[in-house]
């Protein structure tokens, strides 16, 4: 029954989809507050990157809602996967590519990452890409010597830091008479790479973050997945 | 203007496409593994379908640089959900596969049906039940539910 079941409403569901996709006029985006936000984004907010103002200018709490679902995911990841008593297996030392190309990779993606984290108000990117590509570099060293300790302390110390971080420039905002997580600091000349006021901050505790809680659920998992 | 027509149509239907092949996929799926890719897939159909929402022919990246202007930009609202919810989609498989690892680890298994029986088994074995179940007689030594002396105790 499951087998006949399953298909019938996957097709009733994507044929309600379609159905509500085609009462959409072609052509007709961006939508009205889309629209409105690219005409007025720049001047509000000073970012060159309008995507960048719409997640931390216009939507700061649904970001800050985003970072507290990935803490939450990573916390239960932790949890789930947490073992007392070291019993790990001892692995084979990885290749020579595989080492020295991580100590040649390890600076370069440290630089991109940053690079990008920094540059997300300007360019496509920003903390959350440029978060991931941290989290890599710190990942890679894990692939090399299977063997190494991860510093876990260091990286919840980071994390903690970047989410206090956040949600007190967001504090600054509302003592200074504005609404929580308003942008502060003005706007500065759009294009610049000091421009677009308090946002860059943002975007730079929100890389440490993301990157943090992803290099920590990565050696949770790796960790694990060499054990049995 | 039926071409926009066309390609639209076409790059809905794809991500839709891709939203019911991972649903089936998650119905259908015996294995744990499958059924957490099946969900990455339906998840980038989604991601998909929210991004061509907000696409428009020829369009530019909402980003401003010289010689584009906002009217010839794509809608930023859509891009920057999708945003989120790329992100949230890490968490989750993440989550998901952390638990797949705990039940192999288990169970020594990740096919469902295998894991609903030894689930079984164990739930049986903690209740005192054994083997075939009646209907009628209650099951285990335990008596679930309040007793008839402690109802008569009560009025």
């Amino acid at each position: 029954m499951r087998n006949l079941t399953s298909p019938l409403f996957a097709a009733g569901l994507a044929f309600f989809l379609l159905v509500v996709v085609a009462e959409f006029e072609p052509g007709a985006a961006p939508m009205v507050v889309g629209q409105a936000i690219l005409q007025e984004a720049p001047e509000t907010t000073g970012t060159a990157n309008i995507v960048t103002a719409v997640v931390l200018g216009y939507r700061g709490i649904d970001t800050l809602g985003e970072i507290a679902i990935l803490f939450t995911a990573s916390l239960v990841a932790g949890l789930v996967l947490e073992r007392r008593g070291g019993k790990r297996q001892a692995q084979a030392p990885a290749g020579n590519v595989l080492r020295i190309s991580t100590q040649l990779l390890f600076p370069l993606m440290l630089v991109i990452g940053f690079y990008i984290i920094l540059h997300g108000h300007l360019t496509p990117g920003g903390g959350f890409q440029g978060g991931v590509i941290l989290a890599a570099a710190f990942f890679l060293p894990l692939l090399a010597r299977p063997g190494i300790q991860v510093r876990h302390f260091g990286l919840a110390v980071t994390e903690g830091l970047a989410g206090s971080a956040f949600i007190v420039i967001g504090l600054i905002a509302l003592f200074q008479g504005g609404a929580f997580l308003q942008p502060l600091f003005g706007t500065g000349s759009p294009g610049q790479l000091l421009s677009a006021g308090s946002l860059p901050i943002l975007y730079l505790v929100l890389g440490l973050k993301v990157g943090a809680e992803l290099a920590g659920l990565l050696a949770h998992l790796v960790y694990e997945g060499s054990e049995t | 203007m039926s071409m926009v027509f066309d390609l639209q149509w076409i790059l809905y239907t794809g991500a839709i496409g891709l939203i019911a092949i991972g649903l089936v996929g998650i119905i259908w799926s015996r294995h744990l593994f499958r059924i957490i890719l099946s969900l990455a897939i339906a998840e980038a159909g989604a991601n998909l379908m929210l991004v061509i929402a907000g696409y428009r022919l020829h369009g530019h990246a909402p980003i401003m640089v010289a010689g584009v202007w906002p009217e010839q930009m794509v809608d930023p609202v859509p891009q920057a959900m999708v945003l989120t919810a790329i992100v949230i989609g890490v968490g989750i498989q993440a989550l998901a596969l952390s638990l797949a690892i705990r039940v192999k680890e288990a169970y020594h298994s990740l096919d469902i049906d295998e894991i609903r029986a030894a689930m079984q088994a164990d739930i049986d074995a903690q209740a005192g039940v054994t083997g075939d179940l009646s209907q009628e007689e209650p099951s285990g030594r335990e008596v679930i539910g309040p007793t008839v002396a402690a109802e008569e105790g009560r009025s």
